[in-house]
């Protein structure tokens, strides 16, 4: 459970954002991260917290791993992680 | 096996930079020329090393051991015993899920359920706020995970929770870990990977102490087989050298200070206390509790937990064959084991390593330690 799952922020609102995980939209809050989150940025999420800001240039090699879990395996651990953190938001 | 074959089954995004780090992993360790033990301390990068089978592509003579990484797998029994107790007096208990199985002194949560308690899983410790909203029963959080999850419990307790909410912490704070398996007089480890999305929170700095001390380099690292691979070869380097320091191989989500924003808030509402992590030793600072200012949310002052009520009770035969201590130790891994997938495996597990995803034993269960390369196809 320390994996957490990279989403792509749709919406901000005051301390909630609006984040798409492989087409599941869910909610997300950003009491905790420490920058500025813009729809557009990716977060990491994790138990519903993001976490970090992923920096623009790191977004494709972060989601690489994460597309191959979320398209293999369900059973896998890792992807049962992943999906886990993804129920996590609400 | 030390280098790639060039048909090799893995799925490395990058398979021509992997097999140059096994090359160069293995050239490194030929001019140490002597068996190398590193430990890391994280269960998903257990679950990728296995998953991956990076440990087929290591020298023989280095060992990757997952120490004690895996938060569910280190609750102590007392504190499922705590649980279990709160349960039995008619409060809600939500938790992570992997929870559920880990045996306490006479039983599970699972066997609490079983027996009428209500226990919820949850994903967020929102969502045990979000059970709490909704109905007028007593509603604990039994808090596990690490300091990165510890900071979504610190923010839901400062967001104004209601009445009926309350925390059972069993949150652990991995730095204090570190140092006494550095310290245990038989320990081999020469060099540590960190997990990359603790540190997210705490920054690479928190282990410049660790490394004054024990002149034992950390290497921080992500959880992409190549980000793991790229960090054991950072520190097989470091240790060849000689020269221990804090190595942060993960940039893109680890800074030198952290996340200062979850910081403030993980230490406005926990303190660290020395605590037992099971099967391994008491751990100075190893826990975090709520400080006194959030005693009117902390389960442990709301509910009267009489332990040794429960402890008339001997522990079950087979948990005393159990090693898990030594395994997240790193002192045996789970082949060692007289049980391991034979009495204990997931379906009834004797140990909490067995228990939860990010446990050595359910993981080498699943994909196997050292699988071959056919396998992992």
């Amino acid at each position: 459970m320390c994996l957490g799952v990279p989403g792509r922020v749709i919406e901000v609102s005051e301390f909630t954002a609006t984040v798409d995980f492989w087409g599941v939209r869910k909610d997300v809050s950003l009491m905790i991260v420490d920058e500025p989150v813009s729809p557009g940025d990716y977060i990491l999420n994790h138990v519903g917290f993001a976490i970090r800001r992923i920096p623009p240039e790191a977004v494709e090699e972060t989601l690489a791993m994460y597309d191959m879990l979320m398209a293999g395996d369900a059973a896998d651990l890792m992807a049962v992680d992943v999906r886990g953190e993804i129920e996590g938001a609400s | 096996m030390s280098v790639l074959p060039d048909n090799a089954p893995l799925q490395f995004r990058d398979p021509v930079l992997a097999r140059s780090m096994a090359a160069t992993l293995a050239r490194l360790m030929r001019e140490l020329d002597r068996p190398l033990a590193i430990m890391h301390v994280c269960g998903s990068h257990e679950q990728a090393i296995a998953r991956f089978g990076l440990r087929s592509l290591l020298p023989k003579a280095l060992d990757l051991i997952m120490g004690p990484g895996c938060p569910v797998c280190v609750t102590d029994v007392p504190e499922v015993d705590e649980g279990v107790l709160i349960a039995q007096q008619g409060a809600r208990i939500a938790t992570f899920g992997d929870m559920l199985k880990v045996p306490g002194t006479v039983q599970s949560l699972a066997d609490a359920q079983a027996a009428g308690a209500d226990i919820d899983i949850i994903y967020s410790p929102k969502q045990a706020v979000d059970i709490a909203r909704n109905t007028t029963q007593q509603v604990v959080f039994f808090a596990t995970g690490f300091e990165t999850t510890a900071v979504a419990t610190a923010a839901v307790i400062l967001d104004d929770p209601p009445p009926n909410f309350s925390v059972l912490s069993a949150h652990k704070y991995i730095p204090p870990a570190m140092e006494i398996v550095a310290g245990m007089p038989e320990s081999r480890i020469e060099g540590f990977l960190a997990a990359g999305h603790a540190a997210t929170i705490t920054g690479a700095d928190v282990f410049e102490p660790f490394v004054a001390r024990h002149r034992i380099p950390v290497v921080i690292a992500g959880f992409e087989p190549i980000d793991i691979l790229a960090a054991t070869v950072e520190l097989v380097e470091l240790i060849l050298a000689g020269t221990p320091r804090v190595v942060n191989t993960f940039p893109r989500c680890v800074t030198a200070k952290g996340n200062l924003a979850a910081q403030e808030q993980l230490w406005r509402v926990f303190q660290t206390v020395e605590g037992r992590w099971r099967g391994i030793a008491d751990i100075p600072d190893g826990n975090l509790r709520l400080r006194d200012e959030f005693a009117h949310v902390d389960a442990r002052k709301r509910f009267t937990i009489d332990l040794p009520s429960l402890w008339d009770f001997a522990p079950p035969g087979l948990a005393r064959q159990c090693i898990c201590g030594d395994i997240m130790a790193g002192m045996r891994n789970p082949k060692d084991c007289s049980l391991f997938n034979k009495e204990c495996v997931p379906e009834n597990p004797i140990g909490a390593c067995m228990v939860s995803n990010e446990g050595t034993c359910k993981i080498w269960h699943l994909y196997g330690g050292v699988p071959d390369l056919e396998v992992t196809a």
